[in-house]
């Protein structure tokens, strides 16, 4: 693994000595930068298999009719790709991965708090995820009821729905494991000198995260279990036949699963805020507002569960406050945008591929918020619901959102965890072929959804067929630009020149130690005498000054 | 794996385990914020049978009065005991008593047992009369008596589930304590174990009036 071009003074983490051998030395390990790394594989691998399924999702629709599935293998897939990408990827996501790694460093810690608990997360992650999978050859066939698994629906297929559920349980199992190991790290291993206040960004977003993850996961947990509870022994809580009530059922879903999409995004709004000042050269502008601002939507958005259930039967009331609801969390959200907009303005721009990742993010997250306003409206929700609209909203949000700075981190952070450096020029195009297959595939579908083309529909009328066409190119064009975007990463972390200790001139901990970093991050616990993005003190101010690290110079 | 740099300055051995370090108010705070997302589990539950109960309020009383009162009662007395002894055996080996810490531990783990075998009864009891999820019997009555005794099993189930785990924490705790894993100093582990334990019986008292008591 070690190569004569890294200038290791020490021996890094990915081959430190004292770690059993080979694999084991990986899935038994304890150490939170190589479970970090356990994730980062393990869900880039279940996002290949989502990938491909929307693939055969989106050649189906090249025409009316029968193309390559027939119905009910249309329902599946639909089914499969929306809970891999949910339960698999988006929801460890970011902070399974750079969370694990970088939160104990930027905290100045040589771990989090509960390192075994932290392996267990990610057996747990395993199993639910094998659940998930195995499910499909069984008798009965691949669970069919969409990710949100409605009923009465899910207690009528019958298809595998109980191992799938299973699954997700164990995941939800998983992420609550890892909400309480971030917040006790959090409030137990700052360095000396790190008040909250000193606190990166990054960690408060991880923070007000972990809350989420700890305070709604166990509701979707026991809505999950009744409705296991309820195909085997036919208890009638959410049996109509039998007086129970389906609505209720949406609604603890939903309780869950609408802040779930803050555990999805919040991280990604806190590596922005770390990718910003790094490359704007300057302090975060308004620190305070965007750190409580992650507080501030980590709390409203517990309340505006209901928002997903507009026609599903309430009262108008209730209708009118949840939408009041759902303009009110925009407030942090707007706060955060305009804060980084701040900082930019009058910073000294860098325009390396992790900041053109948070330009697509900008973009492409923006029309996804905006989009949403209008769903969130009683009325035009009332006519646009269940369409391509909704389809191509969550798409702006959560792919355009999270999943593009998932890719922006990757492209930050990798040379930090390998000590290599990508090839920057092939990144940039890597983004761009991104920024237009995405656009392509999904802009279309709104003007699919505004026509009235139904979600979850494996045919459609002729009139639909040109939009449908165009999109599938773009889905084509976007998987061919992640391909040269992952193929580039691998090299790069494979081959690529030696990275140095801090090629983007950041601030914060982690670019003050070795890349890749030692097995207990530091020699020497550090004091923390500044706040994290305080330019002037970065420690290799030499290597600030713009450097081609394509020509491997900094040594 | 052997390193191509020669003289490479090897990590000093006393640093070699970073993962390990004790803090017991970490331990603490992290076995809260677990507590915290059972109570949330439960709460779901407690959500359920408060809309449903207000939808059936008629059925739910009259499937209430079918409910054993004297077993459901004798239960609870043995849960709040079982609390108390734990707290005993914490209070024990913080006086460095280990004898005592673990007879009372063992006592902990008879109230327990003591508490399933009622359950066991309470349940085979219902069983017998034909209700039980899904059979004829029940299918017959009115829709709010189906949904009452589908919360009560799943309610009363789920909790019985985290007997049962408290049961096997609680066998741990002994090994540990007859180990010396657990001493005056470093009891934090029978302090967490014990926490859970509370929390199980605080379910059980809420479960109590809800299931037994109001009618
Ligand atoms: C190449 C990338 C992707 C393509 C081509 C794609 C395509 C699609 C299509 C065509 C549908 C809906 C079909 C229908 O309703 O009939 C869909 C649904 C969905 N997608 Fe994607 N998608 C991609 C990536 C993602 C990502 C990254 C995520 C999440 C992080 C995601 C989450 C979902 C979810 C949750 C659904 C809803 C499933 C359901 O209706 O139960 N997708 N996707």
């Amino acid at each position: 693994m070690a190569n004569p071009t890294i200038a290791e003074k020490f021996e890094s983490y990915l081959d430190y000595p004292g770690m059993k051998k080979g694999l084991f030395g990986w899935i038994f390990s304890i150490d939170h930068k190589r479970i970090g790394l356990l994730y980062l594989v393990s869900m880039v691998l279940f996002f290949a298999v989502g990938v491909t399924l929307a693939f055969i999702m989106k050649l189906e629709m090249l025409s009316p009719g029968k193309d390559v599935v027939d119905p009910q293998t249309y329902n599946t897939l639909f089914t499969l790709h929306g809970v891999i990408m949910i339960f698999l990827f988006i929801i460890p996501g970011i902070p399974a991965v750079f969370g694990n790694f970088f939160l104990p460093i930027q905290l100045g810690a040589k771990d989090v708090a509960f390192p075994r608990l932290n392996l267990l997360s990610w057996w747990l992650y395993m199993i639910g995820g094998i659940f998930a999978i195995v499910s499909l050859f069984l008798q009965g066939g691949p669970i069919d009821t969409g990710w949100t698994f409605y009923v009465p629906y899910s207690i009528r297929t019958t298809t595998n729905v109980i191992l799938p559920l299973l699954g997700a349980f164990i995941l939800g199992f998983s992420s609550i494991l890892t909400g309480l190991n971030f917040i006790t790290t959090v409030h137990r291993l700052r360095a000396p000198g790190m008040t909250f206040f000193k606190m990166p960004l990054f960690v408060w977003a991880l923070y007000s995260t972990a809350w989420i993850q700890v305070v709604s996961t166990p509701v979707v947990g026991i809505t999950i279990v009744l409705v296991i509870i309820e195909r085997i022994f036919q208890i009638g809580i959410f049996d109509p036949a039998l007086g129970g009530d389906p609505i209720l059922f949406q609604h603890l879903f939903w309780i869950y699963s609408h802040p779930a999409v803050y555990i999805m995004i919040l991280p990604a709004m806190g590596v922005v805020s770390e990718i910003l000042p790094t490359f704007a050269k300057r302090t975060i502008f308004g620190y305070k507002a965007i750190a409580y601002s992650s507080l501030a939507i980590a709390f409203i958005g517990y309340f505006v569960w209901a928002h997903h259930m507009f026609t599903s039967g309430m009262s108008d009331t209730s209708r009118m406050i949840f939408s009041l609801l759902t303009f009110v969390v925009a407030i942090p959200s707007g706060v955060k945008v305009f804060n980084w907009i701040a900082t930019l303005y009058k910073g000294s721009i860098d325009l390396r591929p992790p900041l053109v990742y948070v330009m697509l993010f900008i973009f492409l997250f923006s029309i996804g918020g905006l989009t949403g306003l209008i769903l969130g409206s009683l009325a035009t929700d009332v006519h646009i619901h269940d369409t391509y609209f909704v389809v191509a909203h969550f798409h702006y949000v959560m792919f355009g959102g999270t999943i593009i700075i998932l890719f922006g981190a990757l492209h930050y952070w990798l040379p930090k965890m390998f000590g290599r450096m990508y090839n920057e020029k092939v990144a940039n195009i890597a983004a761009g072929i991104i920024f237009v297959g995405f656009n392509i595939l999904y802009f279309t579908m709104f003007i699919l959804g505004y026509q009235g083309m139904p979600r979850r529909y494996w045919s459609y009328l002729p009139e639909y067929q040109t939009l449908h066409i165009i999109s599938t190119v773009g889905s084509w064009i976007l998987i061919l630009g992640m391909i040269v975007m992952f193929w580039n990463l691998i090299y790069g972390v494979l081959k690529g020149k030696s990275a140095g200790d801090n090629p983007w001139g950041g601030t914060t901990l982690e670019w003050q130690i070795q890349s890749p970093p030692i097995m207990e991050n530091f020699h020497e616990i550090p004091t923390i005498t500044h706040e994290p993005y305080y330019h002037a003190a970065a420690i290799n101010t030499e290597d600030n000054k713009h450097k081609k690290i394509d020509e491997g110079e900094n040594e | 794996m052997s390193k191509p740099n020669e003289g490479v300055e090897k990590v000093p051995l006393h640093l070699a385990d970073p993962h390990h370090h004790k803090d017991a108010i970490g331990a603490k705070m992290g076995m809260w914020l677990f507590l915290f997302t059972e109570l949330l589990l439960f709460g779901g539950l407690f959500l359920l049978y408060m809309a449903y109960r207000l939808q059936y309020t008629q059925d739910f009383v009259i499937a209430a009065k079918e409910l054993n009162l004297m077993m459901g009662t004798i239960n609870t007395i043995v849960l709040l005991t079982s609390s108390l002894t734990m707290a005993l055996s914490i209070a024990a080996i913080q006086r460095n008593k280990k004898t005592l810490a673990i007879w009372m531990l063992v006592v902990t783990v008879a109230f327990a047992l003591a508490f399933m075998v009622i359950k066991y009864f309470e349940w085979t009891a219902k069983i017998h009369h034909g209700i039980y999820p899904g059979s004829p019997d029940l299918l017959n009555m009115p829709n709010g008596e189906i949904i009452f005794y589908g919360m009560y099993y799943s309610m009363t189930g789920l909790h019985a589930l985290h007997v049962i785990i408290g049961v096997v924490i609680i066998l741990f705790m002994l090994v540990f304590l007859i180990r010396d894993k657990i001493t005056q100093h470093d009891y934090i582990k029978l302090e967490n174990a014990g926490l859970y334990w509370h929390l199980v019986d605080l379910i059980w008292i809420f479960l109590y009036p809800l299931f037994y008591l109001i009618h």
